[in-house]
């Protein structure tokens, strides 16, 4: 037997001991138990995670609905549906992709959760979550700030606030932001003279490049409020600054959820970029796995998953605030 | 000139006139109205009632002419504008209610920000006025909850919590179903009879007849013909006037 027999043997093994539970004699028991372990506390974080922010949306969703209005039945059981539906459908992505394991060209070993070097693996490229969550959340608060700075004399009568608008959505548009992050790491420095950490080389590229789509997304937004809202105002002698903050930019924010939604996942796609400049963030940690294991289709693989499962949580928080605005208006 | 005499009128139009392009909507329409005097605008669709009494709070801008309110000039000047706005409430066809704000939050709005009223007057003047148009138990409610009539009643009571001194009404039944037209009509009867000086762009005829102090007659952007309605119910001078007259009360 070669290694690679012996591995797929083994991992064959143990997949009947979990699957039947009692039954299979484990070929080692220590470091099944081991893996046993490891894959419970794994999958109990993740359906913990999962249920716990399902179930607590669910809830708020619930008590809300009830609050405001009286017939709830189908409405409710069928977003109690959407949500699972959608873990459903990654739990059988994820068991397939596992099972193809057996096979030749699939070597799950390097990322297994069932062997100590697997799990090393696996909480090495775990560990640059935290830098792609921090780098893009960062940059997607500045650049909703940034955005609506921007937007906001794209709306003005006067001819020159509204060619700053242009020009700034105009030409920050253009520059792709791989060149922007380069731009930022390299260049920046020489033009200020002072260093910037990967890190924030990082936030200023990403929240640079989104505020210009942030900013027309605010514009259309606003520009949407019916003409009415702005004259009710106005005869109510509020000043632009009250205007905008009590009549529509309430209104507007509702409206633009969805385009808001989408660009905080493009900027967490995004955010992979930033590992050219040495951010160790998830796809620069799955990188350096892949020089140190030459196994790139399963570590990239996995790679997505961890986006995959990143993104779904986001988008599920997304929806869950749209429903939320959405009801206290009882349209 | 902006020197306020105590006789003179709360609102003066002076030879206004306004362009939309080449179109000319209002041309050298002179106008005064006394305070506590109830004035009705009508005439034909196109023919600048609606243009006319948005000049006076300014959400139209003139192009020539003006426009004095309270004494206070308004053109450029920002401080008089805010100032008259405050004291000149508008109802307006499509109410313009604030969808995202419940009936008392859209009741306080105007005079916590614009009054600087505290939050616990602001919601006592709310509550009396939502009691003056007969739906107090709707406060916390949203707009789009209310039937059409009961909108347009949130939205008189909006205007009436900035304590106006003149309430201006641009056709405020027009988008109304039939079946409510009289119970703003009603509250607005009230409000008439209380001494709010009022100018009203409507086709409500029964109306104008119960409550105008004055009628003012409008077609192509001119003022036809202004007298009291017994008269101009009964006897038009104009023949434009007699033709309105016989169009909109054939039914």
């Amino acid at each position: 037997m070669n290694r690679r027999e012996i591995k797929s043997s083994t991992r064959l093994s143990r997949r009947q001991a979990t699957g039947t539970q009692s039954s299979a004699q484990p070929i080692n028991p220590v470091s099944d138990q081991v893996g046993d372990k490891v894959s419970n506390s794994v999958s109990n974080s993740v359906n913990n995670l999962v249920s716990n922010s399902v179930s607590n949306s669910v809830n708020k969703q619930v008590g809300n609905q009830i609050g405001k209005r009286v017939a709830m039945g189908p409405g409710n059981g069928q977003r109690r549906r959407v949500l699972p539906r959608g873990w459903m459908t990654l739990l059988v992505l994820l068991a397939s992709v596992f099972m193809t394991g057996c096979g030749d060209k699939l070597q799950w070993y390097v990322v297994s959760p069932f062997t100590p070097a697997g799990q090393a693996n696996l909480k090495f490229m775990t560990g640059g979550l935290k830098y792609t969550l921090l780098l893009s959340m960062t940059a997607i608060v500045i650049s909703v700030f940034i955005g609506l700075l921007v937007a906001l004399p794209g709306l003005s009568k006067n001819i020159f606030a509204r060619s700053f608008n242009r020009v700034y959505v105009e030409v920050v548009r253009a520059v792709p932001l791989l060149v922007l992050i380069l731009w930022v790491y390299y260049g920046l420095p020489i033009m200020m003279g002072l260093a910037i950490n990967v890190f924030w080389a990082g936030v200023i590229a990403l929240a640079l490049s989104d505020s210009a789509f942030e900013a027309e997304i605010f514009r259309a937004g606003i520009q949407s409020i019916d003409k009415g809202q702005l004259e009710a105002s106005d005869s109510l002698g509020l000043g632009y600054v009250d205007r905008m903050r009590y009549v529509v930019l309430p209104q507007a924010i509702r409206r633009v959820l969805p385009p808001l939604g989408n660009q905080l996942v493009y900027m967490l796609k995004m955010s992979s970029l930033v590992s050219v400049i040495g951010m160790e963030d998830l796809t620069r940690r799955a990188n350096e796995l892949v020089t140190a294991e030459y196994r790139p289709l399963e570590t990239y693989t996995v790679l997505i998953l961890e986006y995959l499962v990143l993104i779904l949580v986001v988008s599920a928080g997304v929806r869950w605030l749209e429903r939320r605005l959405t009801i206290r208006d009882a349209r | 000139m902006s020197n306020v005499e105590p006789s003179s009128p709360v609102i003066q139009l002076r030879n206004l006139s306004k362009f939309y392009g080449a179109f000319q909507a209002l041309t050298d329409v002179s106008l005064n109205v006394a305070a506590g005097e109830r004035m009705v605008i009508c005439g034909p669709s196109g023919s600048g009632k609606s243009t006319l009494i948005r000049c006076v709070n300014q959400l139209e801008s003139h192009d020539a002419g003006q426009v004095i309110v309270n004494g206070l000039e308004l053109g450029n000047d920002r401080k008089a504008l805010r100032a008259v706005r405050t004291n000149v409430a508008m109802v307006f066809q499509q109410f313009n209610l604030f969808p995202h704000l419940t009936v008392l939050d859209n009741l306080t709005l105007g005079p916590m920000r614009a009054r600087k009223l505290s939050k616990e007057a602001a919601t006592e003047l709310a509550q009396r006025y939502l009691k003056r148009v007969r739906i107090p138990e709707q406060a916390d409610k949203y707009p789009s909850q209310l039937s059409g009539g009961q909108q347009q009643r949130v939205a008189i009571a909006r205007s009436l919590c900035m304590e106006p001194d003149v309430m201006l009404f641009d056709e405020p039944t027009s988008a109304l179903d039939p079946e409510m037209i009289s119970e703003v009509l009603d509250v607005m009867v009230e409000l008439a009879q209380t001494g709010m000086t009022m100018m009203v762009v409507t086709h409500e005829m029964g109306f104008a007849r119960k409550v105008a102090d004055t009628m003012v007659f409008m077609d192509e952007g001119k003022i036809v013909e202004q007298s009291s309605p017994a008269e101009f119910f009964s006897n038009p001078k104009t023949e434009r006037g007699r033709l309105f007259l016989e169009q909109i009360l054939q039914h």
